[in-house]
């Protein structure tokens, strides 16, 4: 061959020593596609192995998801930097696959990649972007090192991974620039231009590369020729170096988003998807790579080592044991190591334990199932049933820590984790003003019950709040009744503990007592029971919280309002299973602004990014080990905002930040209230209302 | 290794307003929950750990009503490999010694290496039984164990003495040993593991079947007869301090050395 013209017709263009260069692509294309098969298979092995998770159904929210969570990278913007580089190299990707199959094809039917001079100007200017966007997040990578991507427990950062992928990017990126650059030298030349460099901004990068072309014809087309083998050979490289690390998100990412769980998030999975009777299953929980089921592992291949699960998860970041990020991190390398591409799965027996060695007990004791680390995943990845599941394995296998064993008892024993009198559950009632709150008996009604559960029931701080909200109701004339001494705990962290069966027991008594009165809906202050109510009993009735109630009854203006002015500023803390886990922000909130005179300011981590107050029943018997307590942190995020009084609605939050503002020495400077007690104060009460 | 341990389900009292009953000999036990000896409990995670290290048989005993059958479950559940129910009403209101009586009875003639028990239980706190036990079968006794392995035939067993000391001896099985509590970590019992056990057979043997004689069992046995139980007297009250953290400390040193006592 000699000179080259450009005219596409010509096959000769792509041969290379001697070889036709279709018959060179189709050997690359077919040696390519049996690795990635190879390799793909692999990674299945294990999956297949897994146990079952349906996934099917409501394909439209799942498209919905696609589309705008995935396509749309809808939760890349948190961080603003990393976040827009991503979609900007997300976007020339699916820009310029379009690009790459058609220089796949070009060997075969040379001319393909002529597609006019929109796409090329498309092209050209994505090409750019997505090369700026590498420089950018290499130099993040390389020289800023923000502090996510190195957890204090990886052992390995993926510097050098991320660099390598982000190097053949802008390999390819470059490559296809001399593609262009060769093709805009030889037609300048060709129309008699005088130099190359005439520079064109519908192409600039291609403009950039044919400028340090000449007109020599020949060398064009080594030029030509070399570029594109070298991108052609470098995407198939990239094509197949994707499943070994953490760029498989490249390939796991639509489809993990795609079958993420259209559950709400603070419901949790049951032990198994394939046995329904509890006590007929032969093991529970996960203690194996194998008992994952398949979404699980899909998530532990699809996480981006991004870090901005552990950058959000209280736990991380009060120095407990925990990184949410390493869960997924350590139980893919597991995966690789023990069911690798070729070569035998070893055996169970021949393992570290994935369960207490791989990922420790005190791992998964740390997590709060706050949930800010599935809020903040761009990919969709669940962690709590996850920890959850680790979790069953260990109390069946007997791992509970010593902590526990004494509240999980007194909750079988007694229905509350504080070993209190069962008979002494409806007490706080007694103190409720005028008789709007009553302890209904079986086969009695009432229009709204209110459930307690134990904190509200037991802690004489809490009762407060109960006591508060009664009042409320009774002024209002809300028809409300309790279960008095017929309710017990709603078992919501009994089971997030793992502990599937005391939970099974405590939910039956309390349907029992449900289905022996007839009420409308229930009401509670306690956004845990909440939770549990509406997610894992799926009671019949609604089930609302307290601050969707006040804000109910200041719509119908029965809730008279006076003046709290005080020269001081109000935040409101957002109880995760309140906020993240039912999607509630805004009831509170209303109510807050309607009480005359307050000034509120909101604190950075606000809404769905509140910050865990350090979790909820079982968790305050817990002794982690850690370096801050959550609560001391929110707390100092409160004060940050210049807020003197967090409002919260929760009985863990006021306990939790009041301890903290005691620990801290802060108590004097700043209150901690529930929104019951806040509203209480500001309450026209009758006696003022008849003058 | 056959290993037996001895249990015995208590009350719990905490939380609880205790009240005495009627009959002015025993307390009204309405609000109390009950569960093992926490002594126990120790001493069956000793045994299972035993067991587990060396192989060979864990067997739970008590000594009870038809009630403490629950206790037994809870110590099939965390790895014992069978269970005795010594049951009679009678059972209940044996002393000490008549329940020692109704233990060696049982055990006499089985091949045993070792016999833990609690070392005290937390109802009446009297620590007595397993030394009972050792006596009537004529097998060595370590109490109060805070360490225990059994090498060679002996179990070399760390015990606390007197003044805060601890003492390490080695012991020719079989013995008794008598468990204080934080030698281990007892594992947890969760409610699907006593669910799975709840099908397992667990032999009973009542006061008849024992043939215990007068001697040893009943009013004739009997050493301690309860005349009377009533609640301590209340003291005058406590006074309860008000004001910032200072003032307050001041106030308990003023009325301290008032008082005389710094």
């Amino acid at each position: 061959m000699d000179t080259l013209d450009f005219i596409p017709e010509s096959t000769i263009l792509y041969d290379l020593f001697g070889i036709p260069g279709a018959y060179l692509q189709a050997f690359l294309l077919v040696v390519a596609a049996l690795l990635f098969a190879v390799t793909l298979n692999g990674r299945l092995k294990l999956l297949r192995r897994n146990a079952a998770d349906p996934r099917g159904g409501q394909w439209g929210e799942r498209v919905r998801r696609l589309l705008v969570i995935g396509f749309g990278q809808s939760r890349q913007p948190r961080y603003l930097v990393a976040g827009v580089v991503h979609i900007v190299l997300f976007g020339g990707f699916l820009i310029l696959s379009i690009r790459s199959l058609a220089l796949m094809i070009e060997p075969f039917a040379p001319g393909t990649i002529h597609m006019g001079p929109a796409y090329e100007a498309i092209k050209d200017w994505t090409g750019l972007l997505v090369l700026i966007g590498c420089l950018v997040a290499a130099w993040r990578r390389a020289l800023v090192k923000p502090a996510r991507y190195h957890d204090r427990f990886a052992t390995e950062s993926h510097t050098s991974e991320a660099l390598t992928i982000l190097g053949l990017i802008a390999l390819l990126m470059i490559a296809d620039a001399f593609i262009d650059g060769c093709s805009l030298a030889a037609s300048q030349f060709g129309l008699g231009a005088e130099s190359a460099s005439t520079f064109s901004w519908a192409t600039p990068l291609a403009s950039a590369t044919s400028s340090f072309l000449d007109g020599n014809l020949s060398s064009l087309d080594s030029v030509y020729r070399t570029a594109f083998w070298i991108h052609n050979i470098a995407i198939l490289c990239f094509l197949n170096l994707l499943p070994m690390g953490k760029h498989f998100h490249v390939i796991t990412a639509l489809p993990n988003v795609f079958l993420s769980n259209l559950q709400p998030s603070g419901k949790i999975k049951p032990p198994s998807y394939a046995e329904d009777d509890f006590d007929a299953l032969e093991t529970v929980g996960v203690s194996k790579l194998e008992d994952f089921t398949w979404k699980q592992m899909l998530d532990a291949y699809t996480c981006v080592d991004c870090g901005r699960c552990s950058d959000h998860c209280p736990a991380y970041a009060t120095g407990t044991a925990l990184s949410p990020r390493m869960l997924s991190i350590k139980t893919r390398d597991a995966a690789y190591k023990h069911f690798p591409i070729r070569g035998a799965i070893v055996p169970v027996e021949e393992r570290p334990a994935l369960v207490g060695e791989t990922i420790t007990e005190d791992e998964l004791w740390a997590c709060t199932t706050c949930g800010a680390c599935e809020e903040a995943c761009p990919v969709m990845i669940e962690y709590i049933d996850r920890v959850v599941d680790m979790r069953r394995f260990l109390v069946d296998d007997g791992s509970l820590p010593t902590s526990l064993q004494k509240p999980m008892a007194a909750l079988e024993k007694r229905g509350n984790p504080y070993g209190k009198m069962a008979r002494k559950r409806g007490e706080w009632v007694k103190e409720v003003e005028g008789d709007g709150v009553e302890v209904v008996a079986a086969g009695d009604s009432c229009d709204t019950l209110f459930f307690t559960d134990s904190c509200a029931a037991f802690d004489p701080r809490v009762q407060q709040t109960a006591i508060a909200f009664g009042n409320i109701l009774s002024q209002a004339g809300v028809d409300t009744g309790t279960l008095g001494k017929d309710e017990v705990d709603s078992g919501h962290e009994a089971r997030r503990f793992g502990e599937e069966g005391l939970y099974l027991a405590l939910r039956e008594q309390n349907m029992e007592a449900f289905e022996e009165r007839d009420f409308k809906r229930v009401v509670t202050t306690d956004p845990h029971a909440l939770n549990s109510l509406r997610h894992d009993y799926e009671l019949q009735q609604p089930v609302i919280h307290h601050t969707q109630l006040l804000a109910e009854l200041l719509q119908e203006g029965k809730l008279p309002l006076q003046d709290l002015s005080d020269n001081r500023k109000y935040t409101f803390h957002d109880p995760c299973y309140l906020g993240r886990h039912n999607g509630e922000y805004d009831a509170p909130r209303t109510v807050l602004n309607a009480i005359p005179g307050i000034q509120t300011v909101e604190m950075e981590r606000s809404r769905n990014r509140s910050f865990c107050c350090g979790g909820g029943s079982l968790n305050l018997f817990q002794e982690t080990e850690c370096e801050q307590r959550m609560g001391e942190q929110r707390l100092e995020m409160a004060i940050a905002a210049g807020a003197q009084v967090v409002v919260t609605a929760c009985p863990f939050c006021l306990v939790n930040l009041e301890d903290a503002a005691k620990t801290t020495g802060s108590d004097n400077d700043i209150e901690i209230i529930d929104l019951a007690e806040l509203v209480q104060r500001s309450l026209v009460g009758p006696e003022q209302l008849e003058v | 290794m056959e290993i037996y341990v001895c249990i015995k389900r208590v009350a719990d009292t905490s939380e609880v307003e205790i009240e005495v009953d009627r009959s002015g000999l025993a307390l009204e036990e309405d609000d109390f929950s009950w569960d093992i000896n926490e002594w126990d409990n120790f001493a069956v995670e000793a045994a299972v750990q035993l067991k587990e290290e060396h192989g060979g048989n864990v067997t739970a005993i008590t000594v009870g009503s038809e009630d403490d059958e629950e206790v037994l479950r809870r110590a099939l559940a965390m790895g014992c490999d069978q269970a005795i129910h010594c049951s009679d009403p009678a059972f209940e209101n044996g002393d000490a010694w008549e329940v020692a009586q109704v233990l060696a009875t049982t055990l006499k003639g089985k091949a045993l290496d070792l016999l833990l028990f609690g070392a005290i239980s937390a109802d009446e706190n009297r620590g007595q039984v397993g030394g009972f036990v050792a006596g009537l079968l004529d097998l060595p006794l370590v109490s109060l164990a805070t360490a225990l392995k059994v090498e060679d035939g002996k179990a070399i067993v760390q015990h606390e003495v007197e003044n805060g000391l601890e003492r390490v001896r080695e012991v020719d099985l079989p013995a008794v040993i008598t468990v204080q509590t934080g030698i281990n970590e007892p594992r947890y019992v969760s409610i699907r593991g006593i669910r799975k056990v709840g099908s397992m057979e667990i032999p009973t043997c009542s006061l008849n079947e024992l043939r215990l004689t007068d001697e040893s069992f009943g009013a004739s046995a009997r050493r301690v007869r309860l005349e009377e139980l009533r609640l301590p007297a209340h003291g005058d009250g406590a006074q309860i301090l008000e004001g910032r953290d200072e003032e307050m400390i001041d106030k308990v040193v003023d009325f301290l050395q008032e008082k005389g006592a710094l």
